[in-house]
């Protein structure tokens, strides 16, 4: 990473374990403030753990477990001050399947993170609501029927109404967990669209399993195999001059 | 393309099952038509007026009145108390097997819980007059011997595990991916319990609440044993009442001459009661049905 860059998530040594087995091997990294960096590799390399592990989220599941160090903005997460809780505010997660809220309005949806968090911001809710869905280029669709049901949505706009929930509660960092797999190629195009857009306010990590997705919208990609970090560079870089074998045989389709 | 003729063998299998269908099927619209024909037959003699309108409830008389509030008052009574203690118990019990509690220890807490459902009413009743009022008159000084109070807190300790069952298996449907959501954007746990999964679980809750409501309405021997036969129209649990169940077991042991109007009363009192809980299994069969699809 270049100087000028700084380094708003900073992983060292991170291991992390379901049970007895070790899912994420000795990962290194720096993610840099306000670009998308991308997570590849094959199913089950751990790169949908390797998020988690940066919300605190991966501790959640039974018998999971965490062992290294993440840093944002210098201050490691995983110390005992740090309240998982407090921390998932200023780190926002889209999940593989849009999971709007199926007893909330549209509008409940977009401000649920600020109701669950009990945040004085609710003041401001009709704001905080159009801001939100503007930014996930989704308040045109829906301005006029705020109060119906968010699980009415087609499945594009369900995530788009997820990343606007996301945002709602303004997070720093937004992880998306391979935002597009369950969606068809028009909403996918809609939301890479809406990540170029975030990025200049936001630190996006985005998993996906589609490299030319991965080329599409972000300005650095990691290539995870087997829970290690094999390469992480510049993503142009990376898919013309991988400096890896097996980079090389993953982006050019031998495997995976 | 011709379709291949089904053998005889399986034709023969198929009607035999579809009778044995058919028997429950049968049996019911029987009981609907013996219902109907005998509450006609009431009133033909007693005006809707009479039976709406009026306070008492005295069919064994000499000065008869058939006003249904008294038996439908004792109903309403005892199965509010009963709600009243099942519905917070079950639910909390739902969300602590559901939420909180460790996998083992709800496999083998949940089919506990459920026994409770299996122990015969008549059991339940005896315990009520036996114990739980005694028990009671100590706290309550001028409560009865037969009362309403009592036979309704038992009636709630056994629908409990009705309440908390189908409460726990709507809660544990709701998808792990809504709560990932909700602690995802800073939820608690509480947070999340209170706001995502029980308002996306609320139609199986509000369905098992009603079931067991309709259950605590048809429920007969624990009242006809505890809460006395005093046809009485009052919302006071202290005294002694009678639930429409309960009037239907006098009458029928009773030494009650067939086509007497006291015969017919216990269809027309049968038939409300069928209205009532009839339509209670429909309204939660319809929102089970709406929580089946939103939770999918």
């Amino acid at each position: 990473m270049s100087s000028n860059e700084a380094a708003k998530i900073s992983v060292r040594n991170l291991n992390a374990w379901f049970g007895e087995k070790l899912v994420i091997r000795d990962i290194d990294i720096e993610i840099p403030e306000k670009q998308a960096t991308a997570i590849i590799g094959p199913s089950g390399c751990g790169k949908s753990t390797f998020i988690r592990c940066c919300n605190r989220m991966h501790e959640l599941v039974p018998g999971a477990r965490v062992q290294g160090s993440i840093q944002l903005d210098e201050e490691s997460i995983y110390d005992r001050s740090i309240d998982p809780v407090l921390l998932r505010r200023r780190i926002g997660m889209v999940f593989q399947k849009p999971n709007p809220f199926p007893s909330m309005s549209i509008r409940d949806n977009v401000l649920s993170g600020l109701k669950l968090t009990k945040s004085g911001r609710l003041k401001e809710a009709d704001s905080i609501v159009e801001n939100a869905l503007q930014q996930a280029a989704l308040w045109d669709e829906v301005k006029d029927r705020l109060n119906d049901p968010g699980i009415g949505l087609s499945g594009g706009q369900q995530q788009r109404l997820c990343i606007a929930r996301a945002l709602a509660v303004e997070p720093e960092v937004l992880l998306m967990d391979e935002p597009c797999s369950a969606l068809d190629p028009v909403a996918t195009a809609r939301i890479e669209d809406l990540i170029h857009g975030l990025k200049d306010d936001y630190t996006i990590v985005i998993v996906t399993h589609n490299m030319q997705q991965a080329a599409r919208v972000s300005d650095r990609t990691a290539f995870f195999l087997m829970g290690e970090l094999v390469e992480y560079r510049g993503t142009k870089r990376m898919f013309t001059t991988p400096k890896d074998k097996r980079t090389e045989d993953y982006i050019t389709g031998k495997f995976g | 393309m011709e379709k291949a003729k089904t053998p005889l063998r399986e034709r023969i299998i198929e009607g035999g099952l579809l009778c044995c269908g058919a028997v429950s099927v049968i049996t019911t619209a029987a009981i609907l038509v013996i219902l109907l024909i005998e509450t006609a037959g009431f009133f033909k003699e007693v005006s809707l007026m009479d039976f709406f309108a009026d306070t008492q409830w005295t069919p064994l008389f000499s000065e008869k009145h058939f006003g249904i509030w008294p038996l439908l008052s004792g109903t309403l009574l005892t199965s509010a108390i009963a709600i009243a203690v099942a519905l917070p118990m079950g639910l909390l019990a739902a969300i602590y097997l559901s939420e909180f509690a460790a996998e083992g220890v709800r496999k083998t807490l949940k089919p506990i819980l459920e026994v409770l459902a299996g122990v015969p009413t008549i059991v339940y009743g005896y315990f009520a007059l036996v114990y739980v009022t005694p028990i009671l008159q100590k706290i309550i000084p001028n409560l009865s011997g037969f009362n309403a109070l009592s036979p309704g807190l038992i009636m709630g300790i056994m629908i409990i595990p009705m309440v908390s069952s189908l409460s726990e298996d709507a809660l544990h449907a709701i998808p792990a991916t809504l709560k990932e959501g909700a602690f995802a954007l800073g939820a608690d746990k509480l947070g999340t319990l209170f706001r995502v999964t029980i308002p996306s679980a609320l139609s199986g809750i509000m369905a098992s609440a009603i079931l067991a409501a309709s259950r605590a309405i048809g429920e007969t021997m624990i009242v006809a044993i505890a809460a006395g036969q005093q046809p009485r129209f009052t919302f006071d649990p202290r005294v002694p009442i009678e639930t429409m169940t309960a009037y239907i077991v006098q009458i029928s042991l009773g030494d009650t001459p067939t086509g007497s109007i006291a015969y017919k009363t216990i269809f027309v009192v049968g038939a409300s009661l069928f209205i009532m809980t009839f339509s209670m299994n429909i309204l939660s069969r319809k929102l089970v049905r709406r929580y089946r699809r939103g939770g999918s």
